[in-house]
């Protein structure tokens, strides 16, 4: 076993020859043993490739070694998708950069997994386009990590998530060749559309070296409009009642009474804290059209019981609007240290009544609870606020989060709008799949991977893994 | 390790601090290590749990060494960090317990024996240091530098700063100068002058201007002389107890006049200044004076700025950037008043440079230290500045100043490019009367 273990180890300095590149020590390994969710792993060693050929190699290796492979973007993951679980090698994709075109005539965008999402943002609106897919941590996650995790934001609703752009993929797959999928165009039916199987993969199906994307033309003028309700039923009904007249807003979201609290504690701005919930919307598109829907978006907000209405042109002043919603992060972070952050999704009408079951579970179990999120496409953020050395909160937050996974798909809903499965939901899959909706599932990854080397333990239950474990 | 001993590592290395971090990895773009040395143990995200790594026993101290050693304390993460992570807490506690830990392993004598051969072998220094009224033994910084680390290095790095280093000024030079230095024409404010030590022997010319400058601006200047060094160099390197012995001498000089403001010119030494209610934090007698100080310790850019601006400066063409300092824009929060006094000046074109508030890799010693992570990370922050088109370059801080001179020397670019202080760049539009 030993002999063995050293023969890979031996190996892999032969593929990647830059021993800076592949590392060995303590604190290296351990740095590669989280996320932005729970636990601590080791793997045995972390790899940096910076071309494709080196990524085929590794997985070549791994595959004849039955070494697990754990692809990492820069680990924002938020369910545990690029832990090392099970050890082998983490395969740290954030040194792959090496391409970043803009194509004018297609449309189209052609990016390294490693580059910054927000880097291509720019680069499209440098030459006058847009690229619509906003994760909040978009200047933070790798391209490689959204594709995988058909990573989402705000903007949701109306230009829809990652997968929606790409076009294509250049993918290693587990047992080392290098495939393409899709292509340039945006009508392609040529087979299975493999690339869309391999969009929100989390990591289990290969790892993704290159991306093409689509573009759109850049919108043209922005508006946006906070409005405070002081009912939460009058508030869901307004975005219902917005979005039945025709109007799409490029975003829409919820913050609640829990959440205005804690913003305006921690910098108060004036926000109300009695009222029941506030709604954040942004228009895009042609001024005109623009001007005539805001109006419209209005006096709707104000028929529905609207306790006021507040609207925005100026980029300062949508910026100010919008202040309230960024501040919402970083000030639930200081009701306690520990952030358990879901994104439980259920269909648009069912918003009020899943915040009355959230409003049930915090109260049952007695614990901080807050909510936020995209209103619009029915993706909320319930998060739980505790702390990890606090077990006996600890096992009541496992038993919240819980009934809130069930209270989703109860509704209609699923376990997860954009964060993925990683391994903190694994154990709720079935529910929502049925089993022989899972054993599909299961069965396109062993003929992926039947080797089961390509970031094993994740969006699969475990034998014996059927409830949430958030303590050691 | 027994259970005491783990509450009081714990303790010490800031254990709990490690839980407001959520490890969302938004400092990441933030910090220049991780840029240049292309992995997760040089990130702040990183760091941080590999202190909570150690806390936990999970890993061995030794192995904390160098992700600590080679961060730069420059504090952009704090600044990015959403949960107001307190990072600087952090990389104190860990470098106090590594210190101590090293401390136990060495012997004694020899490391003092090194210290006499290496310590500053470059002649200028040392003329410097010895010029300083309150001498760099008496001080203990004599101590802290041992214990930074820079001790271990070959005076190769130090000579290659030789250069770049400008004169001390002459005794007598130093001698001459006046305790009190009214302002011109009818005060708006009366303020005392933090001198600090590098600031005093190195750049005295510096301090002299920024007497000038306050005078203009209508602030009577008081330069206390009791005054010690500000001990930031004993905090870094996890000598608490001397640097707040240095901060209670300070505390009590500066209490001796009633003024308006503390000014300091040294983003180092100022953020440090500002430290001094938290380091004495657990002292009944000392909480309220610290406090006081802290309150009115403040940059010369700040003062300038409050008193009314540089609107007595003369036009002056020149093209500029700005490289501010990372203890200015971190620690202390001052990131609009150095740009606005400049932008202020009629003539001066001035061109931000990309990711400015990103480290220069000077940070105290660690150019000296860690030579060549300085200077990967320099190169970075050379690249950015070039595209500017700057003649001058603009800094907060004599680190940062010296640093800049020898990214200007590394590129080659001695002969168009100059790197000068804030505030001897406006002393030199000052009117000739
Ligand atoms: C503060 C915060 C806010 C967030 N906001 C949002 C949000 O608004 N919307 C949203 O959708 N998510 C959000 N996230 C979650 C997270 O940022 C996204 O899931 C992101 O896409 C992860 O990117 P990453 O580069 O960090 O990837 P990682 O976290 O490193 O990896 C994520 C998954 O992708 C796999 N992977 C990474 N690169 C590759 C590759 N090249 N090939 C194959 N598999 C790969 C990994 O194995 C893992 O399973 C947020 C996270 C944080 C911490
Ligand atoms: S202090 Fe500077 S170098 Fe150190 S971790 Fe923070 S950003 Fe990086
Ligand atoms: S930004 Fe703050 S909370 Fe996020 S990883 Fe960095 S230190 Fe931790």
């Amino acid at each position: 076993m030993n002999r063995l273990k050293k023969k890979w180890q031996k190996k892999l300095e032969k593929i990647i020859k830059d021993d800076k590149r592949i590392l060995t020590d303590s604190a290296d390994l351990l740095s590669y043993g989280f996320d932005g969710s729970f636990g601590q792993y080791k793997p045995e060693r972390v790899v940096q490739p910076v071309n494709r050929e080196e990524v085929a190699a590794v997985m070549k290796l791994a595959n004849k070694y039955s070494i697990p492979v754990y692809p990492r973007g820069q680990a924002t993951c938020l369910s545990g998708g690029p832990l090392p679980v099970k050890g082998g090698i983490v395969l740290d994709t954030c040194h792959m950069t090496g391409q970043l075109s803009i194509d004018s005539e297609n449309l189209t965008a052609v990016v390294s997994p490693g580059i910054l999402t927000s880097k291509i943002k720019e680069a499209a609106e440098e030459k006058g386009f847009f690229y619509p897919p906003d994760p909040s941590s978009a200047h933070v996650s790798t391209i490689g990590g959204n594709v995988a995790e058909n990573s989402g934001g705000p903007r949701g609703l109306k230009y829809g998530v990652t997968g929606n752009y790409v076009l294509g993929l250049e993918v290693v797959t587990p047992e080392g060749e290098i495939i393409y999928t899709g292509g340039q165009t945006i009508k392609n039916v040529t087979g299975y559309n493999l690339t869309q199987l391999l969009v929100g993969s989390e990591g289990t199906l290969g790892v993704i070296t290159e991306i093409t994307l689509r573009l759109v033309p850049k919108p043209k003028k922005r508006v946006s409009i906070l409005s405070v309700f002081d009912d939460l039923v009058d508030s869901g009904r307004a975005i219902s009642g917005v979005l039945s007249a025709g109007i799409m807003p490029s975003a829409m979201e919820i913050i609640d009474k829990h959440c205005i609290n804690a913003v305006e504690n921690y910098k108060p701005a004036g926000y109300p804290t009695d009222a029941a919930a506030i709604i954040l919307i942004e228009l895009d598109g042609h001024p005109k059209a623009i001007e005539e829907e805001s109006v419209q978006v209005t006096d709707i907000c104000k028929e529905l019981g609207a306790r006021t209405v507040q609207s925005a042109v100026d980029e300062e002043d949508q910026k100010s609007l919008w202040e309230a919603r960024k501040l919402v992060s970083p000030a639930i972070a200081k009701i306690k240290p520990t952030k358990i952050s879901e994104d439980a999704t259920v269909p648009r009408s069912k918003i009020p009544e899943m915040f009355e079951r959230l409003n049930k579970i915090r109260e049952k179990y007695n614990i901080e609870l807050v909510v936020f999120g995209h209103a619009g496409d029915g993706n909320l953020h319930p998060n739980i606020l505790t702390d990890k050395r606090d077990t006996e909160e600890m096992k009541c937050v496992e038993l919240a989060v819980s009934e809130i996974f069930e209270a989703a798909i109860d509704l209609g809903g699923t376990l997860s709008g954009e964060h993925g499965i990683g391994t903190m939901k694994t154990p709720f899959m079935e529910k929502e799949l049925g089993s022989a909706g899972l054993e599909m599932m299961k069965r396109v990854k062993e003929s992926w991977d039947p080797n089961n080397i390509m970031n094993p333990g994740k969006i699969f239950p475990e034998k014996g893994q059927t409830k949430l474990v958030l303590t050691e | 390790m027994k259970e005491q001993a783990l509450k009081d590592l714990r303790e010490k290395i800031g254990y709990d601090y490690t839980f407001d971090c959520v490890q969302c990895g938004y400092c990441l773009p933030a910090c220049p290590t991780y840029e240049t040395m292309g992995k997760e143990t040089h990130s702040p995200r990183g760091r941080i749990n590999l202190v909570k790594m150690v806390a936990e026993e999970k890993m061995a101290l030794e192995d904390l060494r160098e992700p600590i050693e080679k961060c730069l304390g420059c504090q952009a993460c704090v600044t990015a960090c959403p949960t107001n992570t307190q990072y600087g807490r952090i990389l104190e506690g860990a470098q106090e317990v590594l210190n101590d830990s090293e401390k136990k392993s060495v012997s004694k004598k020899l490391t003092e024996k090194i210290v006499f051969d290496t310590f500053f072998p470059s002649s200028k220094w040392m003329a410097g240091f010895g010029h300083v009224m309150w001498g760099y033994e008496k001080t203990g910084l004599q101590k802290a530098v041992r214990k930074s680390g820079l001790t271990k290095l070959a005076p190769l790095n130090l000579g290659k700063f030789e250069e770049i280093i400008p004169s001390p000024a002459a005794p007598k030079e130093r001698k001459a100068r006046k305790t009190y230095y009214p302002a011109k024409g009818k005060a708006k404010a009366t303020v005392a002058l933090f001198t600090g030590c590098i600031m005093d022997s190195t750049f005295f010319s510096t301090n002299q201007n920024t007497i000038t400058l306050l005078n203009h601006a209508g602030a009577n200047v008081y330069i206390p002389e009791a005054q010690t060094c500000c001990g930031a160099l004993h905090s870094h390197s996890g000598d608490v107890k001397q640097a707040r012995e240095l901060a209670k001498s300070n505390i009590k000089a500066f209490e001796e006049i009633n003024v308006d403001f503390v000014v300091n010119n040294a983003g180092g030494c100022g953020a440090q200044l500002t430290e001094y209610d938290h380091l004495l934090s657990n002292e009944a007698e000392w909480r309220d004076r610290a406090r006081s100080f802290v309150e009115k310790s403040k940059d010369i850019s700040t003062v300038l700025w409050e008193l009314g601006g540089v609107s007595f400066l003369e036009e002056k063409e020149e093209v500029v950037t700005y490289q501010p300092s990372c203890h200015l824009t971190h620690v202390q929060k001052v990131t609009k008043e150095p740009k606005a006094l400049i932008q202020a000046l009629s003539g001066v074109v001035f061109n931000e440079m990309k990711d400015e508030q990103k480290c220069c890799g000077s940070a105290g010693i660690y150019n000296i230290v860690h030579y060549d992570d300085a200077m990967e990370i320099l190169d970075v922050k050379m690249s950015h500045m070039k595209p500017t088109k700057a003649h001058t370059i603009i800094t907060t801080n004599p680190g940062c100043l010296l640093q800049m001179k020898m990214g200007i020397k590394r590129e080659g670019l001695e002969d168009s490019v100059r790197a000068v202080h804030l505030v001897d760049f406006l002393s030199e539009r000052l009117p000739l009367t």
